[in-house]
């Protein structure tokens, strides 16, 4: 009770002050250690200025002295009960090489459905082309892939410079960025509970189905396969993670029979969507590389036996690293 | 702990048992930082765009290469970047006095505001935020979809400075302060919340009109004599707002 306000302000003022100066300081270095001395210091001036908020709980809401506590108590709540591991510094290579894929094994589970979903949708664009060459225009939508592939076949192999030559770098610019955006996307439509990225897993499959059915039909399995492989083992393994968070997301927001409220699993699920979309944008930085570098080259100039040999190595490297990598500090994380 | 909604505000219960509200942030000051914060993005686009020029030192392909990852890293990590470094602000955010924070009032971790930054795909669709401003008005919180995943909210009201208090209740003669007694059963009557209310008026009375601000006074003072009557000589020649200041000046005599 207060009705001396003055006085009230003048004994307190002085510890609030303390306490934003302090609050300050963790602000501009969270991770620096505090010392137990100054942690004590720090969790009296906290209880001193929550008591002195109780004390004002007569006044109203737009009184200054109430306006000035509640956002310091606030600052100060935040930092007396959140977790000081949020402080740590930020290590990139343990973060990509052990977070990340034992983020991706955590939730595996949504990895199967983004994979199995991708495939449905394969063997429906592939069956649908099969079926009916007419459907090229629907289950494709890109003007470059309605040339007969034959065509577009001897057109790369015969070709005396490169239509890349001078643009490689744009192309993979482009290309990273453009994937990642898609990748986002994918993720981000898990917010429709899931159903927005099956639906882009899905619609992915149909055109991937398609175009392969297309070159498989008229005999360029091989020039398929070392044009796709180089990059599509990092690029379609990319698009299925970023499907995988998206279905976490959606998970989180459905249940699932979890008994914990929906603001608790969406708390519990964030850091790993985010550091799954993390991981696929590593990955797509790689895969657009390869993809204006390498993938672009056909025979003569790369065989394809290289191309396939490269791509199937790569997807090898990345099975391993998903499974494995990262395990030895598992039990700790 | 809990944390809950009343009148637009963020209430939040922290398990000492104190209670602390925050205001919220309203979809359309949010709209106005938001088109400051893209007007930030334009600028620095175009900065950078004077810059292309200088990026051919590096080859035409590479110059163009840097330049859309640079592109890209603005548009998508202006926001992230911004809120993370200065703890839940953009520049817009900031000038607005809008601040991000994690919605039980717990600290601001790094996934949630790469979440709602991620989220703004969805929040933008099917274009200038609808999918989102529409979330805004229909949330208790007035959260947008990013925030709602994120478990976020946006409050207004940075960290207040300090408080100036005028000198409104002491420092001038007091009348009443002849009539001990009277200011002992004012003491004894008035309530906290009835003197917390009146400081709260005195504090604001230059913002009132003129007219709201005498019937303001008047219906205090009216309390007050209902409380306790003052004699004449006491209060002659004093207006109703000289008699509320006089009261608090009076009340102060109490211990807190």
């Amino acid at each position: 009770m207060i009705v001396d306000i003055q006085r009230f302000l003048a004994a307190e003022s002085p510890h609030w002050d303390e306490l934003s100066a302090m609050l300050d300081r963790i602000d501009r270095d969270p991770a620096a250690p505090l010392p137990l001395e100054e942690a004590r210091r720090f969790h009296y001036l906290y209880q001193r200025a929550s008591t002195g908020l109780a004390r004002l709980a007569g006044f109203p809401p737009d009184h200054p002295a109430r306006r000035r506590l509640e956002p310091l108590v606030a600052r100060a709540y935040a930092e007396a009960h959140s977790a000081r591991a949020a402080g740590r510094r930020f290590r990139p290579l343990v973060w990509f090489f052990a977070e990340f894929p034992r983020t991706f094994r955590r939730r595996a589970a949504a990895f199967w459905v983004s994979l199995g979903v991708t495939l449905a949708g394969v063997l429906f664009g592939g069956l649908a082309l099969y079926a009916d060459q007419e459907s090229k225009r629907v289950l494709m939508p890109f003007s470059h892939l309605m040339q007969d592939p034959a065509q577009r076949v001897q057109e790369e192999e015969t070709a005396e410079e490169h239509r890349l030559d001078g643009g490689h770098g744009s192309f993979a610019a482009y290309l990273m960025t453009h994937n990642i955006r898609v990748s986002v996307t994918a993720m981000a439509f898990g917010l429709l509970f899931g159903l927005g990225s099956v639906v882009l897993l899905f619609y992915n499959g149909v055109m991937l189905g398609a175009v392969a059915a297309d070159y498989i039909l008229a005999g360029q399995t091989a020039f398929l396969a070392g044009w796709l492989l180089p990059h599509g083992s990092v690029e379609i393994p990319a698009i299925l993670l970023a499907g995988q968070a998206g279905l976490v997301l959606g998970g989180a927001l459905l249940g699932g029979g979890s008994p914990d409220p929906v603001r608790a699993r969406l708390r519990a699920a964030a850091p790993d969507i985010v550091t799954l979309v993390g991981g696929v944008a590593v990955m797509l930085v790689w895969a657009g590389i390869v993809e204006s570098f390498f993938s672009q080259y056909h025979e003569p100039v790369v065989p394809y036996w290289l191309k396939i040999t490269f791509g199937a190595g790569e997807l090898l490297l990345l099975t391993v690293f998903l499974a494995a990598a990262g395990r030895a500090g598992e039990g700790r994380a | 702990m809990s944390a809950r909604l009343r009148e637009n505000r963020l209430i939040v219960r922290t398990p000492e048992g104190v209670v602390f509200a925050l205001p919220l942030a309203g979809p359309l000051t949010r709209f106005l930082a938001w088109l400051v914060d893209c007007g930030i993005v334009l600028a620095a686009q175009s900065a950078l765009s004077g810059f292309l020029p200088l990026m051919g030192v590096i080859g035409a392909d590479m110059g163009t290469a840097v330049a859309i990852l640079l592109f890209f890293a603005l548009n998508m990590g202006y926001g992230l970047a911004a809120e993370w470094f200065w703890r839940g602000q953009t520049v817009g955010k900031r000038l607005l006095g809008l601040r991000v924070m994690d919605a039980g009032g717990l600290r601001l971790q790094f996934s949630q505001i790469a979440l709602r930054n991620l989220l703004r795909a969805v929040d933008i669709l099917p274009g200038l935020y609808l999918a989102g401003g529409l979330a805004c008005v229909l949330s208790s919180r007035a959260q947008r979809l990013g925030d709602l995943a994120a478990n976020t909210v946006v409050v207004r009201g940075d960290r207040a400075g300090d408080i100036e208090l005028p000198a409104t209740v002491s420092g001038k003669y007091n009348s009443l302060r002849a009539w001990p007694h009277l200011e002992a059963r004012l003491r004894q009557l008035v309530t906290p919340q009835e003197a917390g209310a009146a400081l709260a008026a005195l504090l604001r009375r230059n913002t009132l009109d003129p007219d709201a601000r005498v019937r303001v006074f008047a219906a205090f003072a009216a309390r007050f004599r209902e409380k306790v009557p003052f004699p004449e000589e006491a209060t002659f020649g004093l207006s109703d707002e000289a008699l509320v200041r006089n009261v608090l000046d009076s009340l102060r005599g109490r211990a807190d």
